[in-house]
């Protein structure tokens, strides 16, 4: 009984979010994209730029995730003075186009982890994993989900991603300057993260696969 | 300083550093950590135990064949998933309740149980050793079959508690900070409304609209909380004030305490009226049941209840859930004569 209502709801809101206006086209997404390849590469992959922004892959990932951060950039949200001219581009089918596109590329593989050590690697693996309970940093794939590939539309998949990106990502949370998650969920999890951590999570994140084949 | 240096004086069970001092700082960052969390500072009186981590098996000096073993209870602990279908037939694991891998206080940290056990119960009305406490969380918290007593399984979990309570000295008189899932105080009214909405602000992202949660794959990445993947009607997180506790400490993930105790209880309570596999203990009749069960255990449930908002009486029903029996072998009555 209580099934059926909450079910007819999550329809509704879906349809009336704004997404789904015709329906997602990635043939079309690929040529709003053209704009994009810059910096995200023809491939989707982006680039790990070590000293400067790097370029997120998009590659591979949640479809309702890439629309969300579109939106978010569009509303303000999420602030990135190199995304503002770009995403000002694209309407809301526009938006669901790309990011159908987007995410029915190969996942590419993550760079940025090659000068990591093995005690940093390590480290890394122990918070993507288990987490630091000492701190309270709950493990990364207790919400990225297994291997930290993604969980839903709310959790995206983080392993495979570029080092530096991660690392800004996390950065940014910290300081305040991201902060379009959901219930503070990645905030409060961040803040608590040394700078150390914060790299060493990165570097092995970015050593692993984003998807499981 | 001087108020703090006293907990460390009294806890005595704070062996893993080398010197004294050390050991000090140790313990005072972890306690500053809690409760910067917003935990309680431990009392005077109470035992504050650090759990040694896997980190630091790999330094001790134990057998090498006995760190295989317990690193076998930890990976069940964590996983236990891998029985599924032989001891659980729900989408939990052990640390699904017991938090940071069973070590975390104010989330019932199992290592209590390998120094206050054996034991009388309430629950059952009878002493239990560890093993049999282990069994009563697969058979109720899984909604499972406890693996035998005495198998490797079972003897790998019991390795991994124990070691967990490293240097805990036996029966301990002293009362155990963090231990269980402590209830805020009761408010004077519990709202079944207010409940649902602090939940679907605060838990569905999460564990979903129906509190299904999510699984991908084979993986449980949040456990459901009511329903057939859920724990059963005996379950201690049943009792309102035990769910209230342990949301109050431990949820939404990552940010403790963060509720008010009016919304951890109005959650608690909203939770506590949602259907789950019957009790193991179930006698065909759920007015015949709660009579049975009602002074140990029940009678801080809703198990048997009418639900206010449809009349619902909660429990009455034959689901054992993805469960093909009702009640394992091991739920019988001890009586050492
Ligand atoms: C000038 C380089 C550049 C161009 C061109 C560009 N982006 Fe970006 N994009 C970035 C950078 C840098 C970020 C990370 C910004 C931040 O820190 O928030 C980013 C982030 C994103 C994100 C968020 C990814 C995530 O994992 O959260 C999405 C989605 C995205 N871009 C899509 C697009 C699309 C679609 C286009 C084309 C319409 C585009 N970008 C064009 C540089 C660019
Ligand atoms: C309590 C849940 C939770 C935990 C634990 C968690 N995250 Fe997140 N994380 C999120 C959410 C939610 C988002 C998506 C935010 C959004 O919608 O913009 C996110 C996003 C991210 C992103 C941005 C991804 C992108 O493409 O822009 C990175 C990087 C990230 N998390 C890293 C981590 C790391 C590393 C850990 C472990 C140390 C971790 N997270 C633990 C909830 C969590
Ligand atoms: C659905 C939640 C849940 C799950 C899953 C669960 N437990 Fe428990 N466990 C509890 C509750 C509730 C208590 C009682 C806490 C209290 O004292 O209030 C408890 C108590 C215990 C104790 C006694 C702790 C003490 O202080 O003496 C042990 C040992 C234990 N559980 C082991 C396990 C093991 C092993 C598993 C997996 C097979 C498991 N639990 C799974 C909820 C759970
Ligand atoms: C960011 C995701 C997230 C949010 C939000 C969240 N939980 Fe959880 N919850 C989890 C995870 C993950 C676990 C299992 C613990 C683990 O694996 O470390 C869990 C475990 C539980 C459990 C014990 C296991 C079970 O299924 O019964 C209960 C009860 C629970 N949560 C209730 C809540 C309530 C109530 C809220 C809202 C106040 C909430 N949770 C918010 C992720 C979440």
């Amino acid at each position: 009984m209580k099934k059926l209502p909450i079910l007819l709801t999550a329809l509704g809101l879906a349809a009336c979010s704004g997404f789904a206006l015709a329906e997602a086209d990635a043939t079309r997404g690929a040529a709003s994209a053209a704009v994009c390849m810059a910096c995200h590469q023809a491939d989707g992959s982006g680039m790990n730029i070590p000293g400067g922004e790097s370029w997120p892959r998009l590659a591979g990932l949640d479809a309702a995730y890439i629309s969300k951060q579109l939106h978010d950039y569009k509303s303000g949200k999420r602030s990135s003075a190199s995304m503002m001219p770009f995403v000002n581009m694209l309407d809301d089918q526009k938006i669901a186009d790309v990011a159908a596109y987007y995410a029915g590329l190969p996942a590419t593989k993550g760079k940025g982890s090659e000068s990591a050590n093995e005690a940093t690697l390590k480290r890394g693996q122990q918070l993507a994993e288990r987490g630091d309970w000492s701190r309270y940093v709950v493990s990364c794939k207790s919400c990225h989900g297994p291997d930290n590939q993604g969980a839903g539309a709310v959790f995206p998949g983080i392993a495979g991603q570029h080092a530096g990106y991660i690392k800004t990502q996390l950065q940014a949370w910290k300081a305040g300057t991201r902060k379009n998650d959901t219930q503070d969920l990645m905030g409060s999890i961040a803040r608590r993260m040394s700078d150390d951590d914060i790299n060493a999570v990165a570097a092995w994140l970015a050593s692993q696969s984003a998807s499981a084949n | 300083m001087i108020r703090t240096f006293s907990y460390v004086a009294l806890s005595g069970t704070l062996l893993f550093s080398a010197t004294a001092a050390a050991t000090d700082d140790t313990t005072q960052q972890y306690i500053n950590t809690l409760t910067e969390l917003g935990y309680p500072a431990p009392k005077a009186n109470e035992l504050v135990h650090i759990p040694p981590t896997m980190e630091d098996l790999e330094n001790a000096s134990l057998h090498p064949e006995l760190k295989r073993v317990i690193r076998r209870g930890y990976d069940l602990f964590t996983n236990t998933q891998q029985l599924r279908g032989e001891n659980v037939f729900n989408n939990m694991n052990c640390s699904s309740c017991h938090m940071g891998e069973g070590r975390m206080p104010f989330s019932a940290p199992v290592w209590p149980a390998a120094v206050t056990l054996p034991n009388y119960r309430g629950k059952n009305d009878h002493v239990n050793n560890l093993e049999e406490r282990i069994a009563g969380c697969f058979t109720y918290s899984m909604n499972g079959k406890p693996p035998e007593y005495g198998s490797d399984n079972m003897l790998a979990l019991s390795a991994y508690h124990q070691w967990l309570a490293k240097g805990v000295a036996m029966y301990p008189e002293k009362p155990i900070y963090g231990r269980g899932f402590p209830a805020p105080d009761r408010p004077a009214k519990l709202s079944y409304a207010r409940g649902e909405a602090a939940f679907d602000e605060n838990c569905s992202v999460c564990h979903g609209n129906d509190g299904e949660g999510l699984r991908v794959g084979n993986h449980t990445v949040f456990p459901a909380i009511w329903g057939d993947m859920s724990n059963n009607w005996g379950a201690g997180i049943v009792r309102v004030f035990t769910a209230a506790g342990f949301i109050k400490n431990n949820m939404p993930l990552g940010q403790p305490n963060s509720l008010s105790d009016q919304e951890a209880w109005d959650i608690a309570y909203y939770m506590s009226n949602q259907e789950r596999p019957q009790d193991p203990r179930y006698t065909g009749d759920v007015k015949d049941t709660l009579e049975k069960t009602q002074e140990r255990f029940h009678k801080h449930s809703m198990y048997g209840q009418a639900r206010e908002t449809d009349g619902h009486v909660l429990g009455d029903h034959n689901n054992t859930g993805e469960k093909p029996f009702l009640k394992p072998d091991s739920v019988r009555p001890r009586t050492f004569e």
